[in-house]
């Protein structure tokens, strides 16, 4: 990959961003909402991993989760999220807002609604970078909001930086909101979803203006969605996610062509793809995803799976190693005879 | 906007034309005349009365030469209350009197209600916030004439070593404006109070309130420069009229604290049936009103951008 504008070099081994065991659940008045019961993963320097799961899965919680923005009754319940060596969930609030927009920023999935409809886009952009370079003068700051929309392919940006959110185009909106991002120069982008709210062209472009700023920063990337097709586009290393849970991750090759859970294999089946000549059917995954308030102590894919077995109902099943760096749980995979991790889904079914 | 605001003016013209018309019938349609009293007087009498008033033409002929008085800016002379004295003249000098009572007391309402709105939204659900509540549902369900009688007595020499305020209105005197101002605002403040709360909380909980947390921004900007400028707009269209209603006096809290003020003044006017000060106060009241939602609406403009005089943005 090619690299303009390297980070600081990585320390050795260290990750970006990991998430081990991360737990985070709603306390509502009908009970516990498990949302995100135990993930493990991580993001290295420069790395674009995306996280892949059906809406309700638990992905934008656990996203909130990193970047310090849960609100009661969410909470944190387990785990742990280290940055850069930094515990990130022990920051005090002031620690938080210098790492939220800084060090880490995030851009959301409706660009119609997330931008304040009475401040001017320039208004925004430079507040975002004010917010954290306090010594930056009104002009200078000003020059770098201009500079960094000609960046995310906004022509004129003098001109739309007086205007108001409702001036603009929904992927001229998104534009905005990775160009307020990326204005502090964040080590990490988490994107929840950037795409989904905009049509298939608007989408590709976004896409691709993603990729190429990832090139030119080398920042490490979460990005979020829906959309295994999406992910093969842009992404080093994917995890799905089935129930707040990671049922399987590994590298995109091994997740496209050598698919170890039957999840990850449902969602490859009711995937449009592009280069499909024969005109498949699309195949939907049948079912409803699991009762976060009650998770079933088994494999929470079992209803809907198309093998399940009897341990799959009363056991998680551990992760099994199919490779380096790619693992699944499911207990196929084990029965193949496979090598099991002790430290993965297994435990991960007490919390 | 040029076009839109010409547009405005003329609607409120109607309006008030309008206001004029149903007013000047109403107060006839209602029974009795400004020269009946208890005592009588004798038919001769009368009769010399409502011939020197021009009360004794056909209704249509009044209303014809009220309305072209009315052009001229004459609003005519009171017939009962303060007899041939001109009726704008009486405004001239009551409305002062009002106003600075209703200026003061929005004052403290607005500049005690919309922050205070904002801290029960920031802490909703919680000791601050239930405390709030419970003060804005009992200042917005109490009757005015409750606080204002409950405020002279307490202190107005009612408990022995509180006499704090006089009980006589002296205008000039800065501690005969204090229980009036304090009881004329109690209302607006916990209704503004509870108003702010709730846009508060709807804009709190809006996309770009996450989008302002996660570009790393402190609380106090997020709630007052963020939320609060999107939560504005409810509590601007109440005060629109608020303000003219305020202004142009409480009949209660003036009746209360014996204030000369024109609230109590037009409450005399209507059970006097002294017609031209009725028309007059009203029609001055809703000129006020039609003003006051003009300038509101140019202020939304203000304080939204999406928003434009005569037409509205997706
Ligand atoms: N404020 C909340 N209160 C209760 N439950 C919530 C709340 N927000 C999210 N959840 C739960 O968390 C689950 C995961 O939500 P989310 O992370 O938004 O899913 P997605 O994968 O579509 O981003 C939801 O199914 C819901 O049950
Ligand atoms: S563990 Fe069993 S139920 Fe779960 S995905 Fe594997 S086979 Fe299906
Ligand atoms: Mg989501």
């Amino acid at each position: 990959m090619r690299l303009q504008q390297t980070p600081a070099p990585p320390p050795e081994g260290r990750p970006l961003l990991e998430v081990r065991d991360l737990r985070v659940s709603f306390f509502t008045p009908a009970g516990e909402v498990r949302a995100v019961r135990g993930i493990t993963y991580q993001v290295d320097y420069g790395e674009v991993v995306g996280i892949v799961g059906e809406s309700g899965s638990g992905k934008s919680v656990e996203a909130y989760a990193i970047m310090g923005l849960l609100q009661p009754p969410g909470r944190v319940v387990g785990g742990a999220v280290t940055f850069e060596g930094e515990d990130v969930l022990a920051f005090s609030p002031r620690a938080l807002t210098t790492f939220r927009g800084g060090r880490a920023a995030m851009i959301f999935q409706n660009p119609m609604t997330s931008l304040n409809p009475v401040y001017s886009v320039g208004e925004q952009l430079m507040e975002a970078l004010r917010a954290h370079q306090k010594a930056a003068s009104r002009r200078e700051a000003a020059q770098r909001a201009a500079g960094m929309l000609e960046r995310v392919g906004i022509h004129n940006p003098e001109r739309r930086m007086r205007q108001y959110p409702h001036e603009l185009s929904g992927g001229m909106r998104q534009r905005v909101m990775i160009a307020m991002g990326l204005i502090c120069h964040p080590k990490l982008l988490i994107a929840d979803e950037p795409t989904t709210a905009l049509d298939v062209t608007i989408q590709a472009q976004i896409l691709e203006l993603m990729k190429d700023l990832q090139r030119q920063t080398g920042m490490g990337i979460l990005f979020i969605t829906h959309n295994l097709g999406v992910v093969a586009e842009l992404c080093h290393k994917v995890c799905v996610m089935y129930a707040g849970k990671l049922v399987e991750q590994g590298a995109v090759d091994d997740i496209f062509y050598r698919p170890g859970h039957p999840y990850t294999e449902g969602l490859l089946r009711s995937m449009p793809r592009l280069d499909d000549q024969e005109r498949r059917r699309l195949i939907p995954i049948q079912g409803t995803p699991v009762d976060l308030l009650d998770p079933p102590a088994g494999c929470p894919f079992a209803p809907r799976c198309p093998h399940a077995m009897e341990v799959c109902l009363g056991r998680m099943p551990p992760y099994v190693e199919l490779g380096p760096g790619h693992r699944s749980a499911c207990w196929l995979r084990v029965r193949e005879g496979l090598s099991t991790s002790p430290a993965g889904g297994e435990e991960a079914s007490h919390g | 906007m040029a076009r839109e605001i010409l547009k405005r003016i003329g609607t409120a013209a109607l309006t008030v034309f309008a206001v004029a018309t149903l007013t000047f019938f109403l107060t006839r349609a209602v029974p009795g005349n400004p020269f009946l009293s208890e005592k009588n007087p004798p038919q001769a009498v009368l009769d010399a009365l409502n011939e020197k008033y021009g009360l004794d033409q056909p209704l249509y002929v009044q209303y014809v030469k009220y309305l072209g008085n009315l052009l001229r800016g004459d609003l005519g002379v009171s017939v009962k209350l303060q007899k041939d004295y001109p009726v704008a003249r009486i405004i001239g000098e009551m409305f002062p009197v009002s106003a600075a009572i209703g200026f003061f007391a929005l004052l403290w309402a607005v500049l005690l209600g919309v922050p205070l709105g904002c801290l029960a939204a920031y802490r909703r659900g919680r000791g601050t916030d239930s405390a709030l509540q419970v003060v804005c549902t009992l200042g917005v369900s109490l009757p005015s004439f409750v606080v204002a009688s409950l405020l002279l007595f307490a202190f107005c020499g009612g408990i022995a070593g509180w006499k704090l305020f006089p009980t006589l209105f002296q205008a000039g005197d800065w501690r005969s404006y204090v229980l009036p101002c304090f009881s004329l605002g109690f209302y607006p403040m916990c209704y503004i109070a509870r108003q702010s709360r709730a846009s508060m909380l709807d804009a709190l909980g809006q996309d770009y309130i996450k989008t302002a947390r996660a570009k790393g921004l402190r609380t106090g900007r997020i709630l007052f420069k963020h939320a609060l400028r999107n939560a504005l707009l409810p509590v601007l269209t109440y005060l629109g009229p608020q303000v003219a209603f305020t202004l142009c006096g409480g009949f209660v809290v003036e009746t209360v604290f014996t204030i000369p003020g024109l609230g109590r003044y037009f409450v005399q006017s209507i059970s006097s049936r002294d017609y031209p000060v009725i028309l007059g106060t009203t029609l001055f009241l809703a000129s006020f009103l039609v003003g006051m939602n003009l300038l509101v609406d140019l202020l939304y403009q203000a304080v939204d951008p999406r928003i434009r005089l005569g037409r509205e943005a997706a």
